[in-house]
C-alpha cells in the first residue's frame, strides 16, 4: 500500500527555519496541508516529491526513499505551485511529452485519457501560452496523473481557478483518493480543504500545529477564545456588565474602546446586543479582532 | 502495466523527447535571434575584409580572435539557456519529475546546445575562412574542426555553471571567464592558456591551419588532453549537481 511517512524532518536555509521536526504518515485518501503563505507547506511537498534534501530526518514514499530517486516517479505525480509550463507545447504535446518521459507504451492514448479526465478536451490543441491561470493548473494535473501514479502531490491546485473550475478539480481529487490513491495538496484557504478532505495537517511556522480528523480540528477553530474590540456609549459601564457574563473571560478598557475576550464565540455574539439594551448602552461597534487564517493557526500551534 | 512500477530510472544516456524540448524551447525564445546575428556580422566582416583589405594578415588575426570570441559568446549563450532557462522559470521541474536519469537530462540538453552553437558559431566562423581564404583552405578548415571542439567543451563548461550556480551567476561567470580569464589574463600571463578553451580549440585548429597569426600557445596534445578532461569533468560533475537538485524559491 502506498503510503508517505515523514519522521523527524527539518529543513532550513542558513539561520531560517523552514521545516521543524515534522513527522506524519499520510495514506490513501485525500489529505490537505493547511497553513498560512510561509507556513513551510511548499518545502514539505517538495522534500516529500524528493526535490528537496531533508536537513534532518527521513521520507518515505511507498516504502522508498524519495531524495535521488527518481524511479519513485513511476508512483509519484507532481502538480507544482509555479506557472512553469513550456508554454510554447499545445495542451496535447505537453501531456504527451509527460506519458513519454514516464516510458509508457501508447503514450498518445495515455495523454488523450488524462486529458478528458480534467476536461480539457477542447483546448487541448491550442498552445499553452493561450491558457488561462486555471486551464495551465488542468494541464499540469493532465500531465502529473498520465502514468496513473498511485501518489500524486498538488502544491496550491486551485490558485486561479474560477468557482466552476475549482469544483470540478475538487470532484476530480475525490474520486482519485476514492480509488485509494494517496492525494496530498496544500492550501492556505480553510474552505478548501474543508470541502475535500477529510483529514488535514496544519501546519504553522514549519510546525504541526494540529492533524487528523477536519472535523474536530474545525471544532477546536470555533471554540477557540475570541477577541473583540466594543465600542459603545459608555464603555465602563459595558464592561462591568460584560465581565458578568459566563461566554466573556476577560474585558479590557483601551483608549480605542472595549477589548474583550470571549470564551464562547457564540453565546458572546448573541448576548452583547442585550446586555447593552438592558443597561441603557448604545453598542456602535463590535468588532472580532482576531478572525485572520494566521490566528487561527497560532490558536492552534499554541494549544 | 507492471513495467512502469520496477523501481528502475528509465535507460538511455540521451532522450530524443528532452532533445525535441530543448530545440523548441531554445529556438522559441527570443534570444534565438541573438544566435545569429553575431555569425552574421562575422561573415559580413570577414566579406568587407576581402573586398577592401590590401593586408593578408588578417584572416588569421580576425577569425582567430573575433571569429572565437563569436564561439565563446555563443556558447555561454546556448548552453547557459539550454539548462539555465528550465531553472529559472520552473520548467525542470516537469522533467525532474519523471524516472529519467539526470545525466540524460543533462546529456541531452548538452547535445542540443552543442549542435546549436555549431550551427550558430562553428558554421559561420567556416564561411568566413571561406570567403577569406577559400573553402578548402588549411586556415578555413583549421578554424571550423577548432571551432566543432571549442562548441564540444565550451558548452560542457557553460551547462555545468548553469547546473551548480542560479542562471544569472552563471552567465556573469561566464562572462568574467571569457572576457577577462581568456580575452585579457590568457594573452598576458603565461600558463593561464592551459585553463582556457579558447586556447584548446586554437591548439586543433592550429594543428590544421599551422598559421602563427593565430597565436596558438598550446600543442595538440595538450589542447585535446585538457579539452577532454574539462569537457568529460563539467559533465560529469553538471549531472551529480542536478541528481542532488534542490527545488528551492518561497518558503510558502
Amino acid at each position: 500500500m502506498s503510503e508517505i511517512e515523514l519522521r523527524g524532518v527539518s529543513r532550513w536555509y542558513g539561520n531560517v527555519v523552514a521545516v521543524n521536526d515534522i513527522s506524519m504518515t499520510i495514506g490513501p485518501g485525500v489529505t490537505g496541508l493547511l497553513g498560512p503563505n510561509g507556513a513551510g507547506k511548499t518545502t514539505i511537498l517538495n522534500m516529500i516529491a524528493g526535490f528537496l534534501m531533508p536537513s534532518r530526518g527521513e521520507i518515505s514514499v511507498a516504502g522508498q526513499p524519495s531524495w535521488r530517486n527518481p524511479a519513485l516517479f513511476r508512483q509519484v505525480g507532481v502538480v507544482p505551485e509555479r506557472d512553469s509550463v513550456y508554454a510554447f507545447l499545445t495542451g496535447t504535446e505537453f501531456v504527451t511529452v509527460s506519458a513519454r518521459l514516464h516510458g509508457l507504451p501508447d503514450a498518445d492514448a495515455a495523454a488523450r485519457r488524462a486529458i478528458d479526465l480534467v476536461e480539457m478536451s477542447e483546448a487541448q490543441d491550442r498552445r499553452i501560452s493561450t491558457y488561462s491561470k486555471g486551464m495551465r493548473q488542468r494541464i499540469k494535473v493532465a500531465a502529473a496523473l498520465v502514468h496513473d501514479p498511485q501518489v500524486l502531490l498538488l502544491d496550491e491546485p486551485f490558485n486561479g481557478m474560477d468557482p466552476r473550475q475549482r469544483l470540478h478539480m475538487m470532484d476530480l481529487l475525490h474520486a482519485q483518493g476514492g480509488q485509494g490513491r494517496v492525494i496530498v495538496f496544500s492550501s492556505h484557504i480553510l474552505e478548501e480543504v474543508e470541502r475535500l478532505s477529510g483529514v488535514i495537517q496544519v501546519i504553522v511556522g514549519g510546525r504541526l500545529a494540529a492533524s487528523g480528523d477536519f472535523r474536530a480540528i474545525r471544532r477546536l477553530m470555533t471554540n477557540r477564545p475570541h477577541v473583540f474590540l466594543v465600542h459603545s456609549s459608555d464603555d465602563r459601564a459595558l464592561g462591568v456588565a460584560l465581565i458578568g457574563r459566563p461566554a466573556v473571560s476577560a474585558v479590557e478598557l483601551t483608549a480605542h474602546g472595549l477589548q474583550v475576550r470571549a470564551s464562547d464565540y457564540g453565546t458572546f455574539t448573541r448576548e452583547v446586543a442585550g446586555v447593552s439594551r438592558d443597561h441603557g448602552i448604545r453598542l456602535r461597534q463590535v468588532l472580532p479582532a482576531d478572525e485572520s487564517l494566521e490566528s487561527v493557526f497560532n490558536y492552534l500551534l499554541a494549544s | 502495466m507492471d513495467h512502469n512500477r520496477t523501481g528502475q530510472p528509465m535507460p538511455g544516456l540521451l532522450n530524443g523527447d528532452i532533445i525535441r524540448l530543448t530545440v523548441r524551447g531554445a529556438m522559441s525564445r527570443r534570444r534565438a535571434l541573438l544566435f545569429a546575428l553575431p555569425a552574421i556580422i562575422l561573415i559580413g566582416i570577414s566579406a568587407l575584409l576581402k573586398a577592401k583589405a590590401h593586408s593578408h594578415v588578417w584572416p588569421p588575426e580576425i577569425l582567430g580572435t573575433v571569429g572565437y570570441l563569436i564561439l565563446a559568446l555563443t556558447a555561454l549563450i546556448v548552453g547557459g539557456s539550454v539548462l539555465g532557462a528550465d531553472i529559472d522559470d520552473g520548467s525542470i521541474l516537469h522533467l525532474l519529475a519523471t524516472p529519467v536519469k539526470r545525466q540524460t537530462v543533462v546529456l541531452s540538453k548538452y547535445l542540443v546546445a552543442v549542435v546549436l552553437t555549431i550551427a550558430f558559431a562553428a558554421v559561420p566562423e567556416y564561411l568566413a575562412g571561406a570567403i577569406a581564404t577559400g573553402p578548402s583552405s588549411s586556415l578555413a578548415v583549421g578554424l571550423f574542426v577548432g571551432a566543432l571542439a571549442g562548441a564540444v567543451i565550451y558548452n560542457a563548461l557553460f551547462v555545468m555553471l548553469t547546473a551548480v550556480f542560479s542562471p544569472g551567476q552563471a552567465l556573469a561567470i561566464g562572462l568574467l571567464y571569457v572576457l577577462l580569464w581568456e580575452g585579457l589574463l590568457a594573452s598576458l600571463v603565461p600558463g593561464v592558456s592551459l585553463l582556457s578553451a579558447g586556447h584548446y580549440s586554437l591548439a586543433v585548429a592550429n594543428s590544421i591551419a599551422h598559421n602563427a597569426a593565430l597565436h596558438a600557445s598550446l600543442n595538440l596534445g595538450t589542447g585535446i588532453a585538457m579539452g577532454l578532461v574539462v569537457t568529460v569533468g563539467s559533465l560529469v560533475f553538471a549531472s551529480v549537481t542536478l541528481s542532488t537538485f534542490n527545488v528551492t524559491g518561497d518558503l510558502s
